[in-house]
């Protein structure tokens, strides 16, 4: 039997696939241009996803159902996946112009990801979504360890042994959705997204296990608890631009492939406990971390559970899990651009300690970053993440999940705390050089701080309870602190590219955030 | 309705919000301009606010504004003023306003530094809670509600004493936490009724006896956390002693205020069956705050800790107030708002002073202000006594009426609490007088040897507040002229 293949409905993919060979090609040809090519077919991505929601089709159909489905929903997830291959090539350009990381080889790798997103975003059956999941993140593997290191510097195996470390874990979770498919297949015969089920009578049971492999299949991508492990270890080790797409276009790929089973398959108590695991665990462990890829790492988890909770009430949920996860992608892209742009193409994302005081100089990534972290917490100023939480507690009370809703609520408040401290460290003092006022001889009669110091008004009544506050208040100055930290740190140029990148996801952040209803006419079509 | 009054209220939170974008925005080197333009932007709202009352009238929002915004989550941009709101719009106003005037003369010492920064963030403060007051659907309530966490947290951690980064932290999640419950009560009303419209939702149209209770459990933890209502009250005393004066000011009178107006406006109208069946149990608390914010005081030994402790006995009283559930009780809570926001602002101002000159707001340190600086002592007895509620001052009326209407409610349990709130009222007057004996009496200590006058900053941002707490006090109609009607159709709904 001869299928008739619709190319427009194809338009997408083809469009994202042709990115990844023009990539190649410019890469064996002209040995440049890898990385415009790749901006620009991320473009004509979004313009070919854009198209074809306009003119809805699908293809690759049986006698009732297709395996290539085109909706809203197919439509803002494959234009947020090139927009995001978009932005983290944008991230990178920096360190690929400094041979960080060899060019074509990063860019070809990136948009083919970016195929598979597309793919994941129309797939109309589960083999068509694994094979799109797979094809998200088997470049992925390789882009985790990419890095050249110049002569000198000092080799290391973190970006190696985070490669392996995601891999192992991938394989094993692919492995796991395959069976559960196949289950799934056995007792009910449909692959199908539009008729899944899980069977009746006495197969049911193998059906209902199948569901559940799925799920935990799939979380083990968006790294929901207790399949999490890989993620932080993942992201320190990977370069923070790929860290950066592993946690917003890989999460996503993720999120929609647990939206498209769980609607139709009652995995509702599953998900659920997944989810309250993932929000806390997530949440409780992030405030204990001292680094700072690794805190967003551990955010990202905690933003997993809260993705996950109205999915827990099944077809229901799925818009608003969706929606947050536009927002959520957003504000978290938004925030690992601070972070490159803070530290530079070469470096990883260092200590929070690191960031003391960094944006007393660079006010504007200060207000970027203050942005991303408060809309993560789910509060103004921007108001995208505030819609967000809005929008998953009103679904989950609106189905009935009351209880779920209330976790989500105080999870809300735990996870404040570390966006605090990281959002207070920015623009914390730096620390005062000199000797701790204890190890003085007699403080009454040691000298006065000088008066240039600024803590001189804190330096009266210094408490074992504010050093925590203020290093600087139990010390001596001996150089003002400003001078030191401005000469010890010199503050390097940000590309432009990457503050090209920012003012766009801040941009379309703020923007969203006063119309989220956009986002929502969007997804309902 | 007519289109400029609309303008109008839509500028009341449009100018302040572009003031805020304005100065933030200014170039470095404009730092006493930027704190100079703030002021002016926060005045132009001040007059704006004011004018709000010209379309008055006694039934219904005197100006009422509509629009869709989110229809998917079911929010409306609607905003409307009436009496209830009113008098608290003009205060955050006239506060902010006095605030980013004395900003311009005097920048806490330590922390950002930069003044304009925290001009600014006064302005954002102004638009949240402003925001707070005039919503008229319950999600955009609780939008504003949210607006003002974070900027105040930054106002404290930034501008703050020794030990500002914990007090901050600690406010900012404790009423995080207030803000996520009214998030789920506010889902729990609007999913119930389908429909987040406060004119339509109060008197509790369309809701079950059920959702109300649970909804008003919730939403009365919510406003509890930032009333704050006793044993829930904790962040307070830390996040005072430690804020800057300004901080203080508009944290004291009018952010605590979104507390109370949130239980009068939401607690009450949307769940008057779930606040009728609380009651007690708020009786009992309020009566709890007044009682444990009055023996704390007469314990304290610093200034600004007994100043923010005393706003608990006397949140304590506002909440009996509403706890009544009478009419009387009710106007007792809003004219004693008003009141505490007027005289405790002043206080911190006043405290502010003294601690700037003496280093130290350590009650044993203080003494014999009098000696040294006799108008400053003479202000701060002023508002000391019109904090204990002498009458013919503003504190007079929301204490004297709480204790009355809880009296009226009549019942074994209404008349102890009426017993013991004003046994409470004794101890707030036996905590004010002594805080005049330690700071004002005896001989002049060292701290105060050296202080200087009152700068005519000062007097300008004290005067307002000093005559607004004589004014209210003799014409208590000025706060409450326009409250009959709306709140005859709050208690109308109550069983």
């Amino acid at each position: 039997m001869t299928q008739t293949v619709n190319h427009f409905a194809l338009l997408p993919l083809y469009a994202a696939g042709g990115t990844a060979l023009l990539v190649l090609v410019m890469e064996i040809a002209f040995g440049r241009y890898a990385l415009p090519a790749g901006l620009a077919g991320g473009l004509a991505t979004i313009g070919a996803a854009i198209t074809l929601a306009l003119r809805p089709a699908a293809t690759f159909c049986g006698p009732e159902h297709c395996s290539w489905v085109s909706g809203p929903q197919a439509a803002v997830v494959a234009v947020l996946f090139a927009a995001l291959t978009i932005g983290v090539l944008a991230l990178s350009a920096p360190a690929l112009r400094a041979g960080i990381a060899p060019a074509g080889e990063f860019c070809f790798l990136l948009t083919s990801s970016m195929a598979g997103g597309v793919v994941i975003a129309y797939a109309g059956d589960l083999i068509t979504l694994v094979v799109g999941l797979e094809t998200l993140t088997l470049p992925l593997y390789v882009l985790v360890g990419l890095r050249r290191f110049a002569p000198r510097e000092r080799v290391t195996t973190t970006g190696a042994s985070a490669a392996v470390t995601f891999f192992l874990v991938s394989v094993i979770s692919t492995a796991v959705a395959l069976l559960g498919a196949a289950l799934l297949f056995a007792s009910t015969g449909v692959l199908h997204l539009a008729v899944l089920t899980e069977g009746t009578g006495t197969l049911a049971p193998l059906g209902a296990v199948g569901a559940a492999l799925l799920v935990i299949g799939f979380a083990f991508k968006v790294a929901a608890v207790p399949l999490h492990a890989w993620a932080p270890a993942t992201y320190d080790g990977a370069p923070v631009p790929v860290a950066a797409y592993l946690s917003t276009a890989s999460k996503l790929g993720g999120v929609v492939a647990l939206a498209a089973v769980v609607q139709r398959l009652d995995t509702g108590p599953l998900v659920a406990i997944l989810a309250v695991l993932t929000m806390t665990v997530g949440n409780l462990v992030a405030l204990r971390q001292t680094r700072m890829v690794r805190l967003l790492a551990w955010s990202s988890v905690a933003q997993a559970g809260y993705i996950l909770a109205p999915l827990a009430a099944g077809s229901a949920g799925v818009p608003a899990a969706i929606a947050y996860a536009v927002f959520f992608v957003l504000l978290e892209f938004l925030a690992f651009a601070v972070v490159v742009a803070l530290r530079g193409p070469a470096a990883d994302g260092g200590d929070l300690t690191d960031y003391r005081g960094a944006a007393r100089g660079n006010p504007w990534l200060g207000a970027a970053l203050v942005l991303a972290f408060a809309g993560l917490a789910g509060l103004p100023p921007g108001l995208s993440g505030l819609f967000a939480k809005v929008t998953i507690v009103a679904a989950l009370i609106n189905a009935g999940w009351g209880w779920l809703a209330g976790v989500v609520a105080l999870n809300a408040v735990i996870a404040l705390a570390y966006y605090v401290r990281v959002t207070a460290l920015l623009y914390a003092r730096p620390t005062t050089v000199g000797i701790p006022l204890a190890d003085l001889p007699d403080v009454s009669e040691a000298p006065a701080p000088d008066a240039s110091a600024p803590d001189t008004s804190a330096a009266e009544e210094p408490t074992p309870a504010s050093a925590e506050a203020e290093a600087g208040a139990t010390m001596t100055a001996v150089v003002d602190p400003e001078l030191l930290e401005a000469a010890t740190h010199p503050r390097a140029g940000v590309p432009r590219v990457v503050v090209a990148a920012i003012a766009v996801a801040a941009a379309v952040t703020i923007v969203l955030g006063f119309a989220p209803q956009w986002i929502f006419d969007a997804l309902i079509g | 309705m007519n289109p400029p009054a609309q303008a109008l209220l839509v500028s009341v939170l449009a100018v302040p919000a572009l003031g805020a974008l304005v100065v933030a925005l200014l170039p470095a080197r404009h730092e006493r301009g930027g704190r100079v333009l703030a002021t002016v932007f926060a005045a132009i709202t001040f007059v704006l606010t004011a004018l709000l009352a010209v379309p008055w009238r006694s039934r219904g929002p005197w100006i009422d504004l509509k629009a869709a915004w989110v229809p998917t989550l079911g929010i409306d941009f609607h905003l409307g003023v009436d009496g209830i709101s009113y008098p608290l719009v003009v205060l955050t106003g006239l506060l902010t306003l006095l605030c980013c005037a004395y900003t311009v003369w005097k920048v806490p010492e330590g922390g950002l530094g930069r003044g304009r920064t925290l001009a600014a963030l006064l302005l954002v403060l102004e638009v949240g809670i402003l925001g707070t007051f005039l919503a008229l659907d319950l999600v955009l309530f609780f939008i504003f509600f949210e607006v003002v966490l974070l900027p105040m947290y930054a106002v404290i951690a930034g501008w703050g004493g020794p030990q500002r980064r914990r007090a901050a932290r600690k406010f900012v999640l404790y009423t995080l936490f207030g803000s996520v419950l009214l998030l789920l009560g506010v889902f729990t009303v609007v999913v119930a009724a389908g429909t987040g419209d406060l004119l339509e939702l109060t008197g509790g149209t369309g809701l079950s006896r059920t959702v109300q209770c649970a909804a008003f459990a919730l939403f009365a933890v919510a406003f509890a956390v930032k009333a704050p209502l006793w044993p829930l009250h904790t962040w307070l005393p830390d996040a005072h002693t430690e804020a800057p004066t300004v901080g203080s000011v508009i944290l004291a009178g009018v952010l605590l205020k979104m507390g109370t107006y949130g239980l009068i406006r939401v607690g009450v109208g949307v769940t008057p069956l779930g606040a009728a069946w609380a009651a007690p149990v708020l009786g009992v608390l309020a009566v709890a705050a007044i009682i444990v914010g009055s023996l704390v005081c007469l314990r304290q030994t610093e200034l600004k800790r007994l100043i923010a402790y005393s706003s608990v006995g006397h949140m304590g009283f506002v909440l009996l107030g509403i706890a009544t559930l009478t009419a009387t009780g009710l106007q007792a809570a809003l004219i004693g708002n008003v009141a505490h926001g007027v005289i405790t602002g002043l206080l911190f101002f006043l405290a502010g002073a003294i601690k700037d000159r003496a280093h130290t707001g350590s009650l044993a340190d203080l003494g014999g202000l009098r000696e040294t600086a006799p108008r400053l002592a003479g202000v701060l007895g002023f508002a000391a006594i019109a904090s204990l509620g002498l009458p013919g001052l503003a504190g007079f009326w929301g204490e004297a009426f709480a204790v009355v209407a809880a009296a009226e409610r009549g019942g074994p349990l209404w008349t102890t609490l009426a017993v013991l709130a004003a046994i409470g009222g004794a101890l707030t007057a036996a905590y004010f007088l002594r805080l005049l004996r330690r700071v004002t009496h005896g001989p002049a200590s060292p701290a105060v040897a050296d202080f200087t006058g009152i700068a005519r900053p000062e007097w300008l941002a004290w005067s307002p507040l000093v005559l607004l707490a004589l004014a209210i006090g003799l014409v208590p109609a000025l706060a409450l002229a326009a409250t009959a009607d709306p709140v005859a159709a709050l208690t109308g709904a109550l069983p």
